[in-house]
């Protein structure tokens, strides 16, 4: 009976939770120290200073902020549905820590090392609507429910030009597989090629995390907190650390499809002495920059205008490049040779 | 191992199939249809298919359900009228059921026996020497191409139709042009010219 | 030429680019913020904060209960009763502000013939509770002889300009 845990399998079973351990928690961290950088990086283009009072620079900030929600009272609207409601923060959440499962941290630092690892991406975050229209609808309230549709009809929406941006590189890779795609920019990162796609990916990855300017489902002004405008202490936690999460999720598939992953600039012996996961870390977090700068610098989008975009600018623009790049692929014999 | 997580999977997806027929909030049966692809992608995995998995969970769950839920919210349907005919129309249903489950019955056969001139049957070989993305591309592309461009023009006409349908034009309505917007210069929108007291412009 | 050069600038997303830098080059300037209960912004003589009732240097207090200021007030925030003290000269028996009425417009600063209420440069006097707010004259006149060093100077600098 007690066999089983002495096996091999038992073994490899401990050795994939350590890995998973050892990827979440700092994973939960870089959450927590996100939310700071973005209050610092706004508030220092704002001409302003940020949290600096709790620890020194206010280092301590996300752990006091998460210490409050903990301590806050979880209400429910007495005319929510109890168990959606409660389901829809844990989907956000545990939807946008899966997708790590896939993302290669440095040469062979992968938990699961799959044939299709971008498709498992591109699903997750596809899949990651779901907490979102699950807390509109189990609200109950009008603000959450327009913010779920909104956010539902967006996300979406540029699915189609995400999904299509992957095409782009993929055509050039020859494989779904996320440490081959790294593996095929040793030479050239698809950013110089590609650059138009990268540019449409990360318009469209802000759409997708629902990141300003195009934070419509969560719009202040117009209403109130959006979605999670009935939800309090740690289910508002949760989504919040899920669309973090999901932010630098989006910055990694930014890195590997596009950046290199854990390639440095130059192939040569001293930049490659430098252990991967640090550059990886290191481009993740220039892209996560850009996140916050970006939000730091636009107002809102209407809503119209973010469909326009999404619709009648991305989506033909993406297929255009579909058809150039897999054209120029062909006419000069460069398409990636067959397994 | 894998036989624990297949009972697990096609239980949750039998079981959840079961609810989204018998629930009685719409959205709570939409949610278990989401449960039941989640579980069929399961299954799909544990068989090896990892790409007809991923593109279930891509376009199924991330698409097609989120419109169903979409619909479902916003349309406020009084689902128990619908209801209402079941009895009556169940032996329809039964049939088609058992159709399927006839059809089902036969590939398998097909499969395990090796009966000649049924498609698939090639398929099932290919699959275990190559990358199974690879092995359906090959057959999607190669030797099913004219069905699949086939295939992808009769959902272009469907699309078309529908836009052509549902598109009206209508009279007198301002429309907001982005392009023209950015591209008015200065010089375009505003004149300066002097005027002579008690003349106009 | 122009046309050409602003299609182009559009399509390479000019406008957005150009707005990027522009933030990016505020980031690096030094912050504007006063970090509050350590440093504080300079105030203007004419800052109107907290009201004091003031004394002459001899200790007699200014008010003559002229109730100019009650008269002025807009807010209806200032109630004075006043008799006549055993020396026979007009003094106030009751001066009270309601300072969660008061609009600090210092109305009742400009009214007053003798400058004995005034508005100090004091604004932390934030309370716990209404009660509090309640200022009466014997509150008044303590504020008056606390801030009265400051007070002076800058009636003093503020005299030129009236």
């Amino acid at each position: 009976m007690f066999d089983i845990f002495y096996n091999e399998n038992f073994l490899a079973f401990i050795f994939i939770m350590l890995k998973i351990i050892g990827l979440v928690v700092p994973l939960l961290v870089i959450v927590a120290f996100l939310t700071y950088a973005e209050r610092k990086v706004i508030a220092s283009v704002q001409l302003r200073k940020g949290p600096n009072v709790v620890g020194p620079f206010g280092l301590l900030q996300p752990l006091a902020d998460g210490l409050k929600l903990f301590s806050k009272e979880t209400i429910f609207p007495t005319v929510s549905n109890k168990i959606v409601f409660l389901l829809a923060p844990m989907v956000a959440f545990s939807l946008s820590i899966a997708a790590w499962a896939v993302i290669p941290i440095a040469d062979g630092w992968v938990i699961s090392n799959i044939n299709v690892g971008i498709l498992y991406l591109f699903a997750i975050s596809s899949l990651s609507v779901y907490g979102i229209i699950m807390a509109g609808w189990a609200s109950n309230s009008k603000y959450a429910f327009m913010g779920a549709l909104r956010s539902a009809a967006q996300m979406v929406s540029y699915e189609v030009s995400i999904g299509l941006v992957i095409v782009t590189v993929l055509v050039c890779v020859g494989s779904l597989n996320l440490s081959d795609i790294v593996h095929a920019q040793k030479s050239v990162w698809y950013i110089f090629p590609l650059f138009p796609m990268f540019i449409v990916f990360f318009i469209s990855a802000l759409a997708e995390t629902n990141r300003a300017p195009f934070d419509l489902p969560e719009d202040e002004s117009s209403l109130v907190g959006g979605y999670f405008t009935e939800y309090s202490s740690m289910l508002f936690a949760m989504f919040f650390l899920g669309e973090y999460a999901a932010m630098i999720m989006m910055s990694g598939m930014a890195t590997i499809l596009f950046l290199g992953g854990w390639l440095p600039p130059f192939d040569i012996a001293i930049l490659n002495q430098i252990p991967g996961f640090i550059w990886f870390a290191g481009k993740t977090s220039l892209m996560l920059f850009t996140f916050l700068w970006v939000r730091a610098t636009f107002p809102r989008f209407r809503y119209d205008q973010l469909m326009r975009i999404g619709w009648k600018v991305f989506l033909p623009f993406s297929l255009l490049w579909v058809v150039l790049t897999s054209g120029f692929l062909i006419i000069f014999d460069l398409l990636p040779s067959s397994v | 191992m894998i036989s624990v997580f297949f009972y697990l999977f096609s239980f949750i997806a039998v079981f959840s199939a079961v609810m989204v027929i018998t629930v009685k909030n719409p959205v709570h049966s939409v949610f278990f249809l989401i449960l039941t692809f989640f579980n069929a992608t399961g299954l799909f995995v544990l068989m090896g298919a990892e790409f007809l998995a991923m593109l279930l969970l891509v376009v199924y769950v991330g698409a097609v359900a989120v419109l169903f839920l979409f619909v479902i919210m916003m349309l406020n349907i009084d689902f128990s009228s619908l209801r209402a005919g079941m009895i009556k129309n169940a032996p329809v249903g039964l049939l088609i059921g058992v159709i399927l489950l006839g059809e089902i019955i036969f590939s398998f056969i097909g499969m395990k026996y090796g009966i000649a001139g049924i498609p698939g049957n090639e398929l099932f070989v290919q699959l275990s020497e190559v990358e199974n993305t690879r092995a359906l591309g090959k057959v999607i592309y190669t030797d099913y191409i004219y069905l699949f461009q086939c295939a992808g023009l009769i959902l272009l006409v469907a699309m078309i139709g529908a836009i052509v349908l549902t598109h009206r034009r209508r009279e007198n309505v301002k429309k907001q042009d982005a392009v023209k917007q950015t591209l008015r210069s200065k010089s375009d929108s505003i004149e300066v010219s002097k005027v002579e007291i008690g003349k106009g412009v | 030429m122009g046309k050409i050069f602003r299609s182009f600038w559009f399509i390479i997303l000019g406008e957005l680019v150009s707005g990027m830098f522009l933030t990016l080059k505020y980031m690096f300037k030094k912050p504007v913020t006063i970090n509050y209960p350590y440093e504080k912004g300079k105030l203007s003589p004419r800052f109107r904060g907290e009201h004091a009732l003031r004394r002459y240097p001899n200790g007699e207090e200014r008010c003559i209960a002229c109730k100019l200021c009650e008269a002025v007030c807009p807010a209806l925030a200032i109630t004075i009763e006043s008799e006549p003290r055993d020396d026979d000269s007009r003094r106030t028996t009751r001066y009270d502000i309601d300072m969660t009425k008061c609009i600090y417009c210092g109305l009742c600063e400009e009214a007053c013939p003798v400058d004995a209420i005034v508005q100090g440069p004091n604004y932390e006097f934030a309370k716990e509770s209404r009660e509090e707010l309640f200022y009466d004259k014997e509150k008044l006149l303590e504020n008056g002889d606390r801030w009265e060093s400051v007070l002076s100077n800058n009636i003093q600098k503020d005299k030129q300009f009236r």
